[in-house]
């Protein structure tokens, strides 16, 4: 390219300044190496925690308290028998059902001790939404309830509170933002497909929230607590899964 | 902004009769990518490795898009070959990654836009008559095109379609993400279960890419490689 067109050509620089321009600009990518923070691992952990909180936050603020999940028509149902159990110890802890209340503290007016029917008097709500599990599956469930709202409202939940905790019969626990406990789909649960609800599947009382994934639809609850402070995240939180999981 | 054409000069010193002689030019070099390009280039292909693996990890969990009862898994991913070590890691894998693969996409898509880089590599109607000489030379019965810019008709078909596919990863990674939020976008998907089948696809798709994409690179030696490092190939073929 010796015959050289003056038009373009306009610059000329010297081999050992183009190497030098060359290594400048090499040297620019420098913030790639950044990322080479994950791999060491005593910082991988703290970087990933990181990364799921934003990712949290960022689901937060996705949130729409007035858009609701998508409900589906009974002929899109998922067969009961075909709707999977995931327990994280045992499918039937074995409540007795006669002494069963819900213990209800924290940031309430009227804490104490809830029976079934005191949640049952409230509005019934029935709906046909999409219960997603983490591992990815899905199934159209028919799911009844009083809506988590009533009930707070009939316990005198301060309005200010942030957080719902419950626990359940299998030492199981999670809790939820004061957004997602306030939507109308979230459910305290006592019915699937019409039929009270079966020991495995959570009876007598389970969370059912269409807006979040499954393993914060906790079953058999045995208390619940309203905070301003969260002191307990959740099981699978605490073995490393996203807190917010909103869908 | 790409295109600067530089000459690389040798100077000498001075001739036996004590006169300067002019310097010799040794080669030429094109400034084909902009900074922001190669520091997008590298961030992006850092992060889709790890939303690969550890998307394969998260696969891992429920490797079928049926029923869960009765469970038909398609694919028995190897454990070696996947990111997090179990569902719960490969999501802090994915959900923290997956911001560095959307900002290093939307700044890079940003860049290009607003500085007019992006005709180095938009695929447009202008470049379909080259299509089929260059598959022609690429499957050994045409003659080489004559080279005139930095990426021939099929390199912007290949990285105008590799650009869509990673745009078409996130919009179907959102829905799998979001279904409830995005139901607008999973209704366009057919659902939060073709979405996650959409997701997948997209994957093996972009996979397909980087594969082709790795052996040109090879094929096209050192200082194609280098100006993705520096910005400047030496010796174009234009």
């Amino acid at each position: 390219m010796k015959n050289n067109d003056r038009k373009i050509n306009d610059r000329k620089m010297d081999e050992k300044k183009f190497r030098q321009i060359g290594r400048r600009e090499l040297l620019k990518l420098t913030p790639v190496l950044a990322l080479g923070a994950f791999a060491i691992p005593s910082l991988q952990e703290g970087l990933l925690k990181k990364g799921l909180g934003f990712s949290d936050w960022a689901s937060a603020r996705l949130f729409r308290s007035g858009h609701l999940a998508t409900t589906f028509d009974n002929s899109e149902l998922t067969p009961f028998a075909k709707f999977p159990l995931n327990t994280y110890d045992v499918n039937d802890p074995g409540v007795i059902f006669e002494n069963w209340t819900l213990t209800v503290s924290g940031a309430v007016k009227k804490p104490g001790n809830y029976t079934l029917a005191q949640v049952q008097a409230l509005p019934r709500f029935r709906q046909n939404t999409r219960h997603i599990c983490v591992e990815g599956w899905d199934v159209i469930g028919r799911f009844g309830g009083a809506r988590l709202s009533d009930f707070l409202q009939l316990v005198g939940a301060d309005p200010t509170a942030r957080f719902i905790t419950v626990n359940c019969a299998d030492d199981y626990y999670e809790s939820l933002d004061m957004a997602t406990a306030l939507h109308p789909q979230t459910l305290l649960c006592y019915e699937m497909y019409e039929q009270p609800l079966t020991r495995q599947h959570g009876a007598p009382l389970r969370l059912q929230i269409p807006t979040k994934i499954g393993y914060k639809q906790a079953k058999y609850l045995t208390d619940l607590k309203v905070s301003h402070v969260l002191d307990r995240v959740g099981y699978w939180e605490d073995q490393g899964y996203s807190w917010f999981y909103g869908l | 902004m790409s295109g600067a054409v530089i000459e690389i000069i040798q100077p000498k010193g001075k001739n036996a009769e004590g006169e300067e002689e002019a310097p010799v030019v040794v080669a030429r070099a094109v400034y084909e990518h902009p900074f922001v390009v190669r520091l997008c280039h590298w961030l992006n292909a850092v992060a889709l490795f790890v939303m690969v693996g550890s998307g394969l990890q998260i696969f891992r969990a429920f490797p079928s898009f049926g029923a869960k009862i009765p469970q038909k898994d398609l694919l028995h991913w190897p454990k070696a070959f996947a990111i997090g070590g179990w569902l719960g890691g490969a999501l802090q894998w994915h959900l923290t990654f997956m911001w560095i693969y959307i900002a290093t996409g939307v700044f890079y898509l940003g860049y290009q836009l607003f500085s007019g880089n992006y005709r180095q590599v938009l695929f447009t109607h202008r470049d379909i008559p080259g299509v089929w000489p260059m598959v022609k030379h690429y499957f050994f019965f045409g003659p080489k095109p004559p080279v005139r810019e930095a990426y021939n008709p099929l390199q912007k078909h290949a990285y105008t379609t590799a650009i869509g596919l990673g745009v078409l990863s996130v919009v179907t990674g959102l829905v799998v993400w979001k279904p409830v939020q995005f139901s607008w976008l999973g209704w366009m998907m057919g659902g939060f279960h073709y979405a996650r089948i959409w997701h997948f696809a997209v994957m093996w798709a972009i996979l397909f890419f980087v594969l082709g994409h790795l052996v040109m690179v090879i094929l096209h030696g050192w200082n194609n490689f280098v100006s993705m490092l520096t910005g400047w190939k030496k010796d174009p073929e234009y």
